[in-house]
């Protein structure tokens, strides 16, 4: 279990490594934290030729926070940095609450949120996370940038719209409504595996505790992160009931195709979805209705 | 492509090392063959076991998903240096002695740098904090009872 | 006086390199010019091998070598039958032994193909690209029931079937037992034990000295005496010229036990060969596939009951996975056939397993060794036959022990050692009690009912179990008092975490008098110690440890004579204590062992004829049988009736093994025991496709547990001394292991209420999943 051959260069600049890309195409890997890539090249079922050093980037890893307008994070952050940053969990619990699921410590000192979402596990916390905060991501090549919500981003098990010249450099997120609540919540096998089902739920109430805005995301059932905003809609407009809730975990339910694994049945995935999704709608809406 | 080479200067323990490597050499391979620290053991080399846990700049990674050319400039802390120089145990190593928290001691490495850095940063865990702090480390012989035990004995001596 | 530290939980010697960093495991040995090994491994199940061609590997610059199975010439040749079959009457048995590298045909994903030898491990992978293989794929075997049918694909062509072995014991006459039966309860279990993982993987580094005529080995084996032996005969050389060193090792639990494994058996050939030391570490991947494995069984097994619940009589036929090759004989299903028997009496019982083969990896004692296999098939029958007779499920275990003024037991079968099964020791009732105590049994069903109110659903586990322990042959030790006054043992077993380095000198420290911190042992280097047979089935401390007690009790002797000799006194009058010898109510009148040890070994003057140079002594040490050590676990669970997710809220370990030599140590064996005993019955699940593909080979998806999956556990222990050995010992090791499965099945259908549910838990492992899956299919 070593890696195959391959020429490593040790980006200098943001510049500098978007030249790399230009140049050796979809022969380069970045390299970030590397704690998703560098099992796949020991195990050597990835075998990248040149890989692209973006770790001594500092500008990659800056958090901008705002209260009221986008917080930006840059892609090479580490999920340590994101836990260790009390503006993070003040302005965003559902981060909060996401990131002790993801793998363990020593994992999360190393690997970085851009390479994750970059990765685009179908099982991995952060998809589905971006996707239920209304992310969006920025795109930068040697040439141009553009940027994409996250919902756009994901095209499929380890596939996003990332272009063979391009980086995710930045993440960026909008201020949470206010009198919003979220809830993050997997099932794992062991804590710190990939999800067999995780969800991510925000419901945002009025002054009338009706809910205005409700989002409903899940990892671990479907090629990529699955957004089920569809089926919550149902909420919107009225007080948030258990009945409601049961019948959006239904049919959100329903439109999920989970592909079953070593772990769990298909069935098992979509049983658990469903509670899933009643638990979660349920902590948000009470933790949007208490405040917390 | 074929392979490089580079020439990195990191520092283990304190001590500075220059080293000529190939990009593809993982850390834990460097560590353990080039500067002959065989101290960090190498238990699954994809992240999951932790047995090659060591602090890079202070935090614990796993050193078989780092290149050594990727440690360059860094400062790296291994099992080696976990005693004083004089020798003496760590409050952790003496817990771990005491409560028979290690038996083959494979793993045992790992888990000293992953927890005593753990108790750097939180020196009055509970049991819970400290287990959920050591999953990332996989132990086959000891059911980890001791070593939890190991762990909060080590913070109260610590705080003491 | 010095104080007395047997019994006690003395800290262990062998700690403070491990704590260091400083214990050298076999990757750690690094030598001048050595080369590196990687094997290329077949990816299919079952092929017909066309043709091998290395030309391309050969040409890479940093590679030294490769050889295919012709490249072998005479050295290849199958493997040793390590265990041959008990001498039971009947029995069938076709021996088909591995091979250093496929020839002919590939049996199981990971059977080794070629061997590349270069100058890192890094290019020999590089150099597994460059090797064309063309392969005809076969229908690879892996269902147990299907490889018996006519018309399956065969393992091995030229035994007909994919029959391993057959074995039928008996004891009294079922069949007359269950025609007088009150209830006849029939079920069908599947019981699967996982792969041993240690955190240390298998490795091997050789060296040939050429001028010496020497072969060095470091191996992560279990039984170095046997390696030497074998692979001396292998090379053609004489024992003395062949020196296996097990140093420290990382974890054994059964499969580095001498195996003679296609890498231990290649790595000292290719070192001749070439002249040049060399290494090779299994990595992680290859651990999965060449590595061995333990497996499943199906049962199909009926008790037969009396209205009050006793057992009138067992029936069990089973298939047991024995997987491409059967070096090991037949020890784990007869483990399987033996252990079931548990506690209880068995007035009949008529047992027949059929060993197959089949296109996987092959499968040798793991931990427990088959004995979880039989332990689930009892205790789930006794669930089974309390719910029916409507019993408590304490009371029907309590009514159906051996009594304690039965021992020693005779269950009237053959044993894996060739001995019949006979308990030597116990008194079973007690272990019960106070398991049942410790767990709150007799509160629980108001405490489960007050939880149900709140929502909760709690469930609570019992299961018994006996463990056969402690087996011959024989193993030996030598004690040496040094002139320094330091006292050394050397034995042949392997150590892997077991203790010995400081369980043997608490042995020897009590015949001897000296600080445990003053005995230095040796275990696993041929050179220290020449015979023996190694570290298996719960034996080191049982064989071994009395071995070093016989040789301390005679060095204790000779140090006595030596002393009365100089002190011109009778021994009477003379005290071992703190490192010397001294005369009884005469203060300061005393010799030191060391100078003892000196006198032993004098420059001048005549040695008496008849006696010896040196303080010290080797003895040996065989018990004419196993020892049987028993004991229960007890568990309360929470489940979540939804997601089915399990927390483990107690549990309870009560135990005999006969005399303690060190209860931290022996805490420390069960603690270990129950966590591989949790993994089996809840995690770990060696996933195969139809066609022998493992589908899981990583740990991030095999799933060992976690800090946060093994839960605090409080144990006690009651002790009866074995009578088969001066120290009245029984072996550990495997105790926490057994019987963790029947446990988990047994708790989840209390806490769910499954019983009245139409669901029976009659598998292992379980999972959340699969409890899902079993409740939904019983819903219709």
């Amino acid at each position: 279990m070593k890696p195959a051959p391959f020429r490593y260069i040790a980006a200098t600049s943001l510049a500098h490594a978007l030249a790399l890309k230009s140049e050796y195409g979809d022969e380069a890997k970045f390299l970030a934290g590397g704690q998703s890539l560098m099992p796949t090249m020991n195990f050597r079922l990835a075998r990248p030729t040149v890989l692209i050093d973006i770790n001594g980037i500092d500008e990659l890893s800056a958090i901008h926070l705002s209260d009221t307008g986008p917080t930006r994070i840059g892609a090479v952050t580490r999920y340590r940095a994101l836990e260790r940053d009390a503006g993070i969990a003040r302005i965003f619990p559902l981060i909060r609450e996401a990131l002790p699921e993801i793998a363990h410590p020593q994992i999360r000192n190393r690997g970085t949120i851009g390479g994750n979402l970059s990765h685009a596990d179908p099982a991995s916390e952060m998809p589905a996370v971006s996707v239920a905060l209304q992310a969006r991501l920025r795109l930068q090549s040697a040439t141009q940038e553009r940027w994409v919500a996250a919902s756009d981003f994901f095209l499929g098990s380890l596939t996003t719209d990332l272009q063979f010249d391009e980086m995710l450099t930045e993440i960026e997120l909008p201020p949470p409504n206010p009198r919003s609540g979220s809830c993050f919540m997997e099932i794992a096998r062991r804590r710190g595996d990939f999800a067999i089902v995780g969800v991510a739920a925000m419901v945002t109430l009025d002054d009338n505790t009706q809910c205005t805005d409700v989002r409903l995301v899940f990892c671990g059932v479907g090629e990529m992160p699955v957004d089920s905003g569809e089926a919550a809609s149902l909420l919107i407009g009225q007080i948030v009931t258990d009945d409601a809730i049961c019948a959006v975990a239904a049919s959100a339910q329903q439109m999920i195709d989970p592909g079953g694994s070593v772990h769990a049945t298909a069935d098992y995935q979509r049983h658990i979805a469903g509670v899933m999704a009643e638990r979660a709608l349920t902590t948000a809406n009470r933790r949007a209705r208490d405040g917390q | 492509m074929d392979s490089d080479i580079h020439d990195i200067t990191l520092t283990v323990n304190g001590t500075t090392y220059n080293g000529r490597v190939e990009s593809r050499l993982l850390l834990s391979d460097f560590l353990r063959h080039d500067l002959k620290l065989a101290g960090t053991h190498v238990g699954c080399e994809h992240g999951v076991c932790g047995a090659c846990t060591v602090l890079l700049d202070g935090e614990p990674v796993r050193s078989c998903l780092m290149l050594a050319v990727q440690a360059n400039t860094h400062a790296i802390s291994t099992i080696e240096g976990l005693t004083s120089p004089g020798g003496d145990y760590h409050p952790l190593q003496q817990a771990m002695h005491d409560h028979h928290g290690l038996q083959c001691g494979y793993c045992t490495p790992g888990i000293l740098m992953t927890m005593t850095a753990f108790l750097d940063e939180n020196a009055s865990p509970s049991e819970e904090e400290v287990r959920e702090a050591l999953s990332g480390n996989l132990c086959r012989c000891t059911g980890y009872q001791n070593i939890v035990d190991a762990v909060m004995t080590a913070a109260a001596r610590m705080r003491s | 006086m010095s104080t007395r530290t047997f019994g006690q939980p003395v800290k262990r010697n062998e700690d403070r390199k491990l704590l260091t960093g400083q214990a050298l495991f076999v990757d750690d040995v690094e030598l001048p010019g050595m080369l590196h090994v990687a094997f290329l491994r077949s990816q299919v199940a079952h092929a017909n091998i066309i043709g091998i061609d290395i030309s391309r590997a050969l040409q890479r610059p940093g590679v030294i070598a490769a050889y295919t199975a012709d490249d072998l010439g005479d050295y290849w040749r199958h493997g040793p039958l390590l265990v041959p079959p008990p001498p039971i009457p009947g029995t069938i048995f076709n021996e088909r032994t591995h091979v250093p590298l496929a020839k002919g045909k590939v049996r199981h994903v990971g059977e080794p193909l070629v061997i590349v030898i270069a100058e890192s491990r890094y290019i020999a992978e590089d150099a597994l690209d460059d090797i064309d293989v063309e392969l005809e794929q076969l229908d690879a075997v892996v269902d147990l029931e299907r490889a018996l049918k006519a018309g399956s694909a065969l393992v091995h062509d030229d035994v007909g079937s994919n029959v391993s072995a057959r074995v039928r014991q008996t004891k009294g006459n079922y069949a007359a037992a269950a025609a007088k039966a009150d209830r006849i309860i029939a079920r069908r279990f599947h019981y699967e034990h996982g792969i041993s993982s240690p955190i240390e993987t298998r490795g091997v580094v050789a060296q040939w000295d050429q001028r010496a005529s020497q072969m060095t080995i470091w191996d992560t084996t279990q039984a170095p005496v046997f390696v030497r032996n074998g692979l001396a005969a292998m090379l053609g050389l004489n024992e003395r010229n062949v020196r296996v060193i097990a140093p420290f090792v990382g974890g054994g639990f059964g499969p580095k036990i001498m195996m003679f494994y296609p890498e231990e058996v290649l790595l000292p050939w290719v070192s001749m060969q070439l002249n040049r030391p060399v290494k090779w570490i299994e990595d992680r991947l290859e651990h999965f596939f060449a590595t061995t494995h333990e497996r499943g069984q199906i049962h199909d097994a009926e008790i037969a009951l009396a209205a009050d619940g006793r057992i009138l009589g067992i029936k069990d036929v089973f298939l047991h996975d024995g997987g491409a090759y059967d070096p090991y004989g037949l020890t784990v299903p007869i483990n399987s056939q033996c252990t079931l028997l548990g506690p209880y009496v068995v007035p009949n019982y008529d047992s027949t397993f059929t060993q197959v083969f089949t296109n996987l990896p092959i499968v040798t004692p793991y931990r427990g060794a088959g004995r979880q296999h039989g332990v689930f098939v009892m205790e789930r029958l006794l669930d089974l036959a309390a719910h029916e007779l409507d019993i408590d499920r304490a009371e029907i275990r309590r009514i159906n022990l051996i009594p304690a003024d039965a021992f020693p037991y005779n269950n009237e079968i053959i044993y894996q050692d060739f001995a019949p099964l006979s308990y030597d020791s116990g008194n079973y009732e007690p272990v019960l009690d106070m398991a049942l105590n410790a767990i709150g049994y007799a509160d629980f069903r108001q405490q489960q009912h007050e939880a149900r109110a709140q929502g909760r659903h709690i469930g609570l586990g019992i299961s018994c179990y006996v463990e056969g322990t402690g087996i011959g042959p024989y193993e030996g030790a030598k004690v040496q008092v040094q002139s320094n006054g330091k006292v050394s043992i050397a034995t042949g077993i392997g150590t892997q975490g077991q203790g010995h380095f400081t369980v043997f000198a608490q042995i020897a420290a009590e015949q001897l008098g000296i600080d445990v911190t003053d005995i230095d042992v040796v275990t696993g280097d041929t050179d220290q110690f020449y015979w023996g047979a190694g570290t298996f089935a719960s034996r080191g401390a049982v064989v071994a440890g009395n071995a070093v007690n016989e040789a301390a009790k005679v060095v204790r002797q000779k140090a006595l004579k030596l002393a009365s000799d100089l002190f011109e006194c009778s021994e009477d009058d003379l005290v071992i204590a703190d490192g010397k010898v001294s005369i009884t109510g005469v203060p300061g009148k005393f010799v030191t062992l060391g100078d003892l040890a000196a006198r032993a070994n004098p420059m001048r003057g005549a040695v008496k004829p008849g006696t010896e140079p040196g303080l010290e002594s080797t003895q040996y040490f065989g018990p004419p049988s196993g020892a049987t050590a028993n004991g229960v676990h007890a568990m309360i669970v929470e489940m979540d009736p939804r997601t089915f997710d399990l927390k483990i809220l107690k549990y309870v370990v009560v135990h005999d093994c006969g005399t303690v030599i060190n209860p931290m140590i022996l805490t420390g064996q069960i603690h270990g025991g129950v966590a591989q005993g949790i993994g089996n019955a809840f995690f770990e699940k060696l996933a195969f496709d139809d066609q022998g593909q493992l589908l899981n080979a990583s740990l991030a998806d095999y799933l060992l547990p976690t800090s946060l999956d093994v839960p605090r556990m409080e144990l006690d222990h009651t002790v009866t001394p074995s009578p088969l050995n001066p120290m009245g010992i029984k072996g550990a090791g495997e105790a926490g292991a057994i019987p963790v499965g029947p446990l988990f099945a047994q708790a989840i259908e209390d806490a769910l209420d499954l019983k009245n549910k139409g669901v029976e838990l009659l598998e292992i492992p379980l999972s959340p999943s699969r409890l899902f899956e079993l409740t939904r299919k019983a819903k219709g």
